[in-house]
């Protein structure tokens, strides 16, 4: 039913948030005009819009922002700068040669021949539907983003006496934002032994306000039939199990899941790129190429971040990525030499990137990853091959903060031969990370150095 | 008397964990930390602890319901829900900038309340 004439663009960008707005302006100023950003909302700047709280752009702009001054920093750019975007419009379809099909209410459905795509369509919240809580489903129920927005955005209070169950940042935030508004935050339940957000958002979103952190609890049962009535939590065992006599009942209206952010990767699945089974995002390599030339991805729809400072940082490499493609007609890297592959193994559970191929790497290379499990005074070793080049040592490591390795390109020039670069954790004999597997007092023990279970004991971000 | 705290720095979202040594308001030393603002938080944490306050103030003839808001700069942490509560009994007509100082001189604090988000008029 094609009526329109197909449009094209050299670069279509698709999500127009933080990862979207900085591989835009990246690519314009590596020289491609005409760039296209499609976002299916009804503004630009993403997430950061409802994340109102501070601590963002420390990194870029050295000095800390809020959400939407964040955003429109970058927004102020792609005014400047004259890129084109379309707001309420939903991308439907990504084909492998690149024919982008998008539709928003007044141009209908239409398709768009793309030198080249950047992925940018950042994640979404894992729903109560996939955490298997029993109880019944009433309302009251919301996923912490979704009551951010309600709170931030809309302007409406979603209950007055909660519980949260998960500690990602958003959840963390929550909690402080909730209880600046007038609500009582009864507790936060973590179901890992360690919290997922960041230690900063621990002590000024639950230990400012003496909001609890229940390391290795989890919801077991939800009361009442049209509204929460009240929530019963419990410790879980190493087998993540509730142990029987352990529940404790609060009441409440409400209940906040932050229970973990899932990349949203079904245009990319679409139109066939590889797909990281472990961040649930694509493979890339150096330049945050998927396995389709001319396709990059950046953000949230990559790996999921705790910094918005390096979603930036990272989506601005994918456009320079995508301008080189489209100004030089590929990306083809040399023939002569296969690309290096990143190996995490030993606590580390991925890498971006993936793959490296050493002629078009910069001279300083960023790899980013997270650990298994919370780790202290364990090293990060990188080994060439067999050969260990690096052994940095971390006071700690925890799953809920990204870490990160650089490589340099002379290093990787002086080994032709060098086939695989693996990263992994290690621990001295003396030490004992305390891993995830390990029963839950050892796990909040090791909380206490982060911070988590320090009295009363945040993550700010994405 | 010596005193020791040991604290999470918010300062940034590496959260360093800082060692303060302090007897009454005189602080003795600071370690942990890496950077300049570690030292900083360190400091005033254990004297006078100071937080940055972010909220929503109601927008009428804008468009956008709400303002997204923050203290241009830090306040006493025991001020957070006085200046919430100044907060709350404020509504603005649109247009506005981000900048704009929405409470001058918050609670006495000597901080302005500032709009982190640019509102148009419809």
């Amino acid at each position: 039913m094609e009526t329109n004439e197909m449009m094209s663009y050299d670069i279509v960008i698709v999500g127009g948030g933080p990862a979207g707005l900085a591989a835009a302006i990246a690519a314009r100023k590596s020289g491609t005009e005409r760039i296209l950003i499609l976002e299916r909302d009804k503004e630009l700047g993403g997430i950061l819009n409802q994340c109102i709280h501070n601590g963002f752009g420390l990194h870029t702009f050295k000095e800390e922002l809020t959400g939407p001054e964040y955003a429109d920093r970058f927004i102020q750019q792609v005014y400047e700068m004259g890129i084109e975007y379309r707001l309420d419009t939903m991308v439907m379809d990504i084909s492998a040669d690149k024919v982008v099909t998008a539709m928003n209410r007044s141009d209908g459905m239409f398709r768009i021949r793309a030198g080249a795509v950047i992925l940018a369509m950042g994640c979404r919240e894992r729903p109560r539907g996939a955490l298997n809580i029993p109880g019944y489903r009433p309302a009251g129920i919301y996923s912490a983003g979704t009551a951010q927005r309600l709170v931030n955005i809309e302007g409406y209070m979603p209950g007055r006496e909660v519980v949260i169950l998960g500690s990602g940042d958003i959840g963390l935030i929550m909690a402080r934002r909730m209880t600046l508004e007038g609500a009582t935050v009864k507790v936060v339940a973590e179901l890992m032994p360690y919290s997922g957000g960041l230690k900063r958002n621990i002590v000024q979103c639950l230990d400012d306000f003496d909001i609890p952190l229940k390391l290795s609890h989890t919801v077991v049962d939800i009361e009442g039939k049209d509204r929460v009535k009240a929530v019963t939590i419990a410790r879980v065992g190493k087998d993540m199990k509730p142990i029987p006599g352990t529940e404790e009942r609060y009441t409440c209206d409400t209940l906040l899941l932050s229970t973990g952010l899932i990349p949203e990767n079904e245009l990319s699945a679409g139109c066939g790129v590889e797909m990281n089974p472990v961040t649930k995002g694509p493979f890339v390599n150096e330049i945050m190429e998927t396995n389709i030339p001319g396709v990059f991805a950046c953000g949230n729809v990559l790996h999921v971040h705790d910094l918005v400072d390096y979603v930036s940082e990272e989506a601005g490499k994918a456009g320079e990525a995508a301008a080189r493609y489209v100004q030089s007609g590929c990306t083809e890297a040399s023939r002569e030499r296969a690309p290096i592959r990143l190996t995490a193994t030993g606590g580390v559970r991925y890498t971006v990137p993936s793959t490296i191929h050493t002629d078009r790497m910069d001279d300083l290379l960023t790899v980013r990853f997270r650990v298994g499990a919370v780790y202290r005074q364990a090293y990060v070793s990188v080994y060439f091959d067999d050969e260990r080049v690096q052994h940095q040592k971390k006071k700690i490591m925890a799953p809920g903060e990204m870490e990160q390795i650089i490589l340099q390109k002379k290093k990787l020039l002086e080994k032709p031969d060098l086939h695989t670069i693996t990263i992994k954790i290690e621990e001295d004999d003396a030490s004992d990370a305390i891993k995830s597997s390990s029963d839950g007092k050892a796990i909040s023990s090791a909380n206490e150095t982060s911070g988590a279970a320090d009295g009363a004991a945040h993550r700010q971000t994405m | 008397m010596i005193q020791k705290r040991d604290l999470t720095c918010i300062g940034c979202p590496m959260g360093c964990q800082i060692t303060v040594e302090f007897e009454g308001e005189e602080i003795k030393s600071v370690t942990g930390n890496n950077c300049k603002i570690g030292d900083r938080y360190a400091r005033k944490e254990v004297i006078h602890p100071e937080r940055t306050v972010t909220s929503t103030v109601a927008v009428t003839g804008g468009d956008k319901e709400r303002c997204s808001v923050k203290t241009r700069g830090n306040i006493p942490k025991d001020m957070i829900f006085e200046c919430m509560d100044e907060i709350n009994r404020v509504c603005i007509p649109a247009p506005v900038k981000i900048g704009d100082v929405i409470i001058p001189d918050v609670c006495g604090t000597g901080i302005d309340v500032v709009a982190t988000r640019n509102i148009h008029k419809v």
